[in-house]
C-alpha cells in the first residue's frame, strides 16, 4: 500500500467552495448562478472520479492542511470508504442541482441565491467529512455542515420552518458539542492522536467501561445518523424545500452521520476491539430497535415527506446494523447500503417534490389516480419503493442479501427476524402509495380543489410533469436498478475498505 | 537576559503615561484632539510592544526582557520586570485591546473626555505593570494602580446605578487584595527565616519550599484575592453589576484584561509557590469551576438585558479557564491560557457589539430589538462570527481553547469534565437564542427600521479582533508554541516536590518533547 501525496482531496472540497462567491455575485442572473453550481458539481465529481484508479490499486491519497496540536493535524486522507461516499454525494449533487432548477423556479421560491450558496457549502463540508483523516478534522467539517444546512432547513422562514431549524440546530449542534466532542477528547486522551487507522486506532487499547461508553457517545453524538432516540430532528427538517430533503436529508447530511459512525467502528475502534468489548451486540440491538420502530411510525404518517423521513430513520440503521454485526458480509452490506439507499431514497424524495410542484399534493391520501397524470414520477416512485423493500433487481436487495448473510454469519437469528419484519413493514407503507396512484380512482375529479395544502398558485388544469424535475428522478431511478443488477463498483470498494 | 539591552517592557508600560502628560496639557474642550492623542498613544504602545512578541524566545522558560535594578534596598525591593510565555501573550492582549477600547469610545463618552481618557491610559499602565512585574512590591503597586481608574470609569461614566456598582467593585477587589497583602508580608518574613535574606523577588519565592500546612493557608489567601478577580463562583456577584454599569470601553477592558489578572495570578503565584496545596485544592477548585460554568450559563439564559447576559457568560467562560488550569497538565494549562486570550477577544468583541447597539437605540433589552438582520446586514454577519467564536465553532478561536481545556480536564477527572461539557451546550444555546431574538424575525419596533449599518470606525475596531479570532482558530500553534516551554516548566514546578501520594497522570511525555 502506497501513500500518495496529492492536493486532489483539497481541490475536491474547494471546487464547491469557490462556487459560493460566484453564486453570490451572480444572484441577479439566475441562469449564470445555476451554471456555477452545475459547473462546480461537474468539476468536483471529475476530481473525485480521478482518484478511483489509485484507490482500487490499494493506495491512499493524503493531503495535510495544517498542524493543529500535538497528534492532531487538519488533514485529508482518501481511502476506499471515503471515496465511496464522495462518489455518491458528488454525483448526486449534480443531479440535484438540475432538479433544484426545475423545483425552485416551478415553485417561485424566494432567496434562491442563499439557497444555492448554502447548498454549495454543505457539499464542500460533506466531501471534507468523507476525506477527513482523523476525528478532529471530521469534527471540523461535521460542524460546518450543520451550520451551513440550518438556513436551508429554515428556508421558508415560516414559524414552522423556524421551529424545524431550531430543533435541527439543537439536536445536531447540541449533541455534537456534548457527546461527540467528549468522545473525540476521550479517544485523544487514550491514544494521544485521533487518526483513522486501518484495523482501528484503539486496536490495542485495554478494554474498559470508559471506552465502551465512549462508543455510544459517538453513536448518539453523530446525531445526523438519526439513531433513535436522537432522530427527531429529521422529520422536523422536512419543512425544507424538497431538493434539500432529497440531497441532504436522504444523502449528504444523514449519510455523514452513519458514515462517521462507521468510520469510528472501522478505523477508530476496529473490529477486534469492538467485539472484544462487546460493543457490537449492544449497538446492533439499538439499530434494530430503530429499524422496526422507524418503520412503525412511518406507517402512521399520511404526509408523504414525513413517511419518507421515518423510512430514512429506519434505513439509516441498516447501515449501522451492518457495520456493528462485525462480520465481513454484514459490514459489506452496511457499506454498500450507503450508496444503495442514497440513490433510491433521493428518487423517492424527487418524486415527492415532483408531486408538490406539478400537482401541489403533499399527503398520501390525495394521491388517488395521480399515476395516470404523472406516470413517470409514479413509476420512479415504484422503483424506489422496491429498492427500499429490498425486492430484486433493485439496489436495496443487494443490501438485504448481505445483511441477512451477515446476521447468519454472526449467529444472530433475532436480527435476521428483524430484517424480515422490516421488509414486511416497508412493503406495508410503500406499496399502498403506488397502488393508490395507479389503481384507485381520483375521489374528487374537480382538479383537486378540495386539497387543503394546494394554495392554488401555479396550478392550473391538469398537473404536468416538469422536464427539469422528471429527468433527474428518472435518472436516479434507473441507477437504483442499475446498481442492483451491477453492484460491483460499490461492492469492490466495500471489499477494499474491509481489507 | 535582555538581548537588545533596551528596557522594552518599561517603555511599553509607561508609554501611556506620556499620553497622559500630553492630554493634561490640553484644554478639556478640545475633545477630538484628546481622543486622537489617547488613541495614537495606545496604538504607539501596541506598536512598541510588538518586539516583545517577535523577539520572544520560545525555547526557554526563563524570564525574558528582564530589567532588574535595586529600588528600596533596605527592604529588598527591586524594580524587577520580565515576561515568560504566558505573561507575554497577556501583555500583547492588553496593548491590543486598549487601542481598540479607546477607539470604541469615540462617540459614547461626551462628558469629561479628558479625565476619561486619562483614566483609560492609566488603567493600561496598571494592567501592563501587573503582567510584567516580578517583584511582589511592584506587583502590588500596579495591582492597586489599576483599581483606581477602573473605579472612576464605572463610577463617573457609568449607567444609572454606577455608584453602587463602582463601590461594590472596589470593595470586593480591595478585600481580596488586602488578604493578598497579608499573605505577601507573611511570605516575606518566612523567606527571611528560611534564607536569612529580605527579598520581594517573586522568582526566589518559586524556589522556597514551604511546609504543607503553611502552603495551605498561603494558597487560601491568594486564592481569595484571585478568585474574586476571576471571578469564580460564588465571588462573582460584583461582575454583572460592574459590567452593566460600565461604559463600553470599561466593559471591554474589564472582561478582556482585568479578569485575566485573576487567572494569571493563579499561574504566577499559586501553582509554582504552593505546589502541594495546589494539588490539595484541585477537587475544591474543580467543584467551584464546574458550578460556575453551569450556573453562569443558566443565569445567562435567563437574562433579558444583552449586556448582563454577556457579563454572566464570563462567569461560565472563566470557569473553563480555571478547570483547564487546575487539570495541571500541558493540554489543560495551554488551553486555559489560550482561552484567556480567546475570552478577551470574543467577549471584548461582544461588549463592543452591545455598545454599537446601545449607541443606536439607548437600550440593551433584547425585547426592544428583532429583525435587525435586514437593516444591518454587515453588522449581522460580524456579530454572528463573534457568537460562533464564543461558542467554540471549529475553525474559530474558541474551539481550540475548549478542546484543550476539556482534553486536560478529561485526563484529570472524567466526572467533572463531563459536567463541563454540558456548559458547552448551554453556551451555544443562550448566545444563539439571544442572536436570534435580536437579529431574526420581523422588525417589531418601528425605531429599528432605520438603524444605520456599521460605520467605518466601528469596522476599524471590530475587524482586527476578527482577524485574531480566525487566526487563533486556524493556526493555534503560532501562539501555543510561544507558551509551550513555559507551561511545561510550570508543570514541573508543581510536580517537583510531590511528597504527597500518587496523583493523576500529568502527561509528562508531552512535557519532554
Amino acid at each position: 500500500m502506497v501513500t500518495i501525496l496529492s492536493i486532489k482531496p483539497l481541490l475536491a472540497v474547494l471546487a464547491s467552495l469557490t462556487a459560493v462567491p460566484l453564486i453570490l455575485v451572480s444572484g441577479k442572473r439566475p441562469n449564470l448562478r445555476e451554471f456555477w453550481s452545475v459547473l462546480a458539481g461537474l468539476v468536483k465529481f471529475g476530481i473525485v472520479i480521478s482518484m478511483v484508479p489509485a484507490i482500487f490499486a490499494g493506495h491512499t491519497i493524503e493531503f495535510t492542511l495544517f498542524h493543529f496540536y500535538q497528534g492532531i493535524d487538519i488533514k485529508f486522507r482518501v481511502d476506499a470508504f471515503g471515496l465511496l461516499f464522495a462518489t455518491v454525494s458528488s454525483f448526486l449533487w449534480i443531479v440535484t442541482t438540475i432538479y433544484s432548477i426545475g423545483y425552485m423556479r416551478g415553485n417561485n421560491e424566494h432567496a434562491q441565491t442563499r439557497y444555492y450558496a448554502c447548498f454549495a457549502i454543505s457539499l464542500a463540508s460533506t466531501i471534507a467529512v468523507a476525506f477527513s483523516a482523523n476525528l478532529v478534522t471530521l469534527f471540523f467539517f461535521y460542524e460546518a455542515l450543520s451550520l451551513a444546512t440550518v438556513p436551508l432547513v429554515g428556508h421558508k422562514e415560516t414559524p414552522e420552518a423556524q421551529e424545524g431549524a431550531r430543533k435541527y440546530f439543537l439536536y445536531l449542534v447540541g449533541l455534537s458539542k456534548t457527546l461527540l466532542l467528549a468522545g473525540v477528547i476521550i479517544v485523544y486522551t487514550v491514544a494521544g492522536t485521533t487518526d483513522f487507522v486501518p484495523g482501528g486506532l484503539l486496536k490495542n487499547a485495554p478494554a474498559s467501561t470508559l471506552l465502551f461508553v465512549t462508543f455510544f457517545l459517538f453513536m448518539f453524538g453523530f446525531a445526523k445518523g438519526a439513531v433513535m432516540p436522537v432522530h427527531n430532528w429529521l422529520p422536523s427538517a422536512m419543512v425544507a424545500p424538497t431538493p434539500v430533503s432529497a440531497l441532504l436529508h436522504a444523502v449528504a447530511v444523514v449519510k455523514v452521520g452513519v458514515f462517521s459512525i462507521l468510520r469510528v467502528v472501522f478505523h477508530t475502534y476496529g473490529v477486534d476491539a469492538m467485539s472484544q468489548m462487546h460493543i457490537g451486540t449492544t449497538a446492533s440491538y439499538i439499530a434494530c430497535f430503530t429499524i422496526i420502530f422507524g418503520s412503525i411510525v412511518a406507517l402512521t404518517k399520511d404526509n408523504l415527506k414525513a413517511r419518507l423521513a421515518y423510512s430514512t430513520v429506519s434505513q439509516l440503521s441498516y447501515v449501522i446494523l451492518g457495520a456493528v454485526l462485525l462480520t465481513p458480509l454484514g459490514m459489506t452490506g452496511g457499506i454498500v447500503h450507503i450508496a444503495n439507499h442514497a440513490f433510491s431514497k433521493i428518487t423517492l424524495f424527487f418524486c415527492a417534490g415532483s408531486l408538490y410542484t406539478s400537482a401541489h399534493k403533499t399527503e398520501i391520501s390525495q394521491l388517488s389516480g395521480i399515476g395516470k397524470k404523472m406516470p413517470l414520477t409514479m413509476a420512479a416512485f415504484f422503483i424506489g419503493s422496491l429498492s427500499m423493500i429490498g425486492v430484486p433487481p433493485a439496489a436495496g436487495f443487494v443490501t438485504k442479501w448481505y445483511l441477512a448473510l451477515g446476521s447468519i454469519q454472526a449467529h444472530q437469528i433475532p436480527i435476521l427476524m428483524v430484517l424480515l419484519a422490516s421488509t414486511v413493514l416497508n412493503a406495508a407503507y410503500f406499496l399502498p402509495v403506488t397502488y393508490k396512484a395507479f389503481f384507485q380512482k381520483e375521489d374528487n375529479p374537480g382538479h383537486g380543489h378540495g386539497n387543503p395544502h394546494g394554495d392554488g398558485h401555479g396550478h392550473q388544469g391538469e398537473p404536468r410533469e416538469i422536464p427539469m424535475v422528471a429527468g433527474p428522478l428518472l435518472l436516479t431511478a434507473i441507477i437504483s436498478l442499475a446498481i442492483g443488477i451491477f453492484p460491483n463498483y460499490f461492492l469492490n470498494l466495500a471489499q477494499e475498505v474491509l481489507r | 537576559m535582555n538581548i537588545a539591552q533596551i528596557p522594552i517592557l518599561s517603555i511599553t508600560t509607561y508609554l501611556p503615561l506620556a499620553g497622559i502628560v500630553l492630554i493634561c496639557c490640553m484644554s478639556g474642550k478640545r475633545h477630538d484632539l484628546i481622543r486622537w492623542t489617547a488613541f495614537l498613544t495606545t496604538v504607539a504602545t501596541f506598536v512598541v510592544s510588538l518586539p516583545i512578541y517577535f523577539g520572544f524566545d520560545a525555547s526557554t522558560w526563563q524570564m525574558q526582557f528582564v530589567e532588574n535594578v535595586p529600588w528600596i534596598e533596605r527592604f529588598g525591593i527591586n524594580y524587577h520586570m520580565g515576561v515568560d510565555g504566558i505573561s507575554m501573550l497577556l501583555v500583547m492582549l492588553t496593548t491590543f485591546l486598549s487601542a481598540l477600547a479607546v477607539l470604541s469610545t469615540w462617540s459614547a463618552v461626551k462628558e469629561s473626555v479628558k479625565a476619561y481618557m486619562i483614566s483609560l491610559l492609566l488603567l493600561e499602565v496598571g494592567m501592563l505593570g501587573v503582567f510584567c512585574a516580578l517583584d511582589f512590591f511592584l506587583f502590588y503597586v500596579f495591582w492597586e494602580v489599576m483599581l483606581i481608574p477602573m473605579y472612576f470609569i464605572i463610577g463617573i461614566w457609568g449607567g444609572p446605578r454606577r455608584i453602587y456598582a463602582a463601590v461594590k467593585f472596589f470593595i470586593y477587589t480591595m478585600s481580596g487584595s488586602v488578604l493578598m497583602l497579608v499573605a505577601i508580608l507573611s511570605l516575606y518574613f518566612m523567606m527571611h527565616k528560611a534564607t536569612g535574606q529580605y527579598t520581594f523577588d517573586i522568582l526566589k519565592y518559586h524556589e522556597l519550599n514551604l511546609p504543607a500546612g503553611t502552603q495551605f493557608w498561603m494558597f487560601l489567601a491568594f486564592f481569595l484575592a484571585f478568585a474574586i478577580k476571576v471571578p469564580m463562583f460564588p465571588f462573582h456577584t460584583w461582575l454583572p453589576d460592574a459590567h452593566v454599569e460600565a461604559p463600553t470601553a470599561g466593559s471591554v477592558i474589564l472582561a478582556g484584561v482585568l479578569l485575566k489578572m485573576g487567572t494569571y495570578g493563579f499561574l504566577r503565584f499559586n501553582l509554582p509557590m504552593f505546589p502541594q496545596a495546589t494539588i490539595q485544592f484541585v477537587p475544591f477548585i474543580f467543584c467551584l469551576a464546574v458550578i460556575g460554568i453551569v450556573y453562569g450559563a443558566f443565569v445567562s439564559l435567563a437574562q433579558d438585558d444583552i449586556k448582563k447576559m454577556v457579563a454572566y457568560s464570563s462567569v461560565s467562560h472563566l470557569g473553563y479557564v480555571m478547570l483547564g488550569m487546575f487539570a495541571l497538565n500541558v493540554e489543560g494549562i495551554e488551553g486555559s491560557t489560550i482561552q484567556m486570550i480567546n475570552h478577551g477577544l470574543s467577549t471584548g468583541a461582544l461588549f463592543l457589539i452591545v455598545g454599537m447597539l446601545y449607541e443606536r437605540r439607548h437600550t440593551r433589552l433584547i425585547s426592544e430589538y428583532g429583525g435587525l438582520m435586514k437593516v444591518m446586514p454587515l453588522f449581522a454577519t460580524l456579530f454572528l462570527v463573534v457568537c460562533f467564536s464564543s461558542i467554540g465553532v471549529p475553525g474559530l478561536n474558541g474551539f481550540i481553547g475548549e478542546l484543550l481545556i476539556l482534553i486536560g480536564a478529561f485526563k484529570a477527572s472524567v466526572p467533572f469534565a463531563s459536567v463541563a461539557m454540558l456548559g458547552l451546550l448551554l453556551g451555544a444555546v443562550y448566545l444563539l437564542w439571544m442572536y436570534k431574538r435580536v437579529m431574526y424575525g420581523p422588525i417589531t419596533n418601528e425605531e429599528n427600521r432605520h438603524l444605520k449599518d456599521m460605520t467605518v470606525r466601528e469596522i476599524a475596531y471590530l475587524v482586527p479582533i476578527l482577524v485574531f479570532i480566525v487566526w487563533i482558530g486556524v493556526a493555534p500553534k503560532t501562539f501555543l508554541n510561544k507558551m509551550h516551554t513555559t507551561v511545561a516548566h510550570l508543570i514541573e514546578q508543581v510536580n517537583a516536590d510531590k511528597t504527597l501520594a500518587k496523583t493523576t497522570d500529568y502527561a509528562t511525555d508531552h512535557t519532554n518533547n
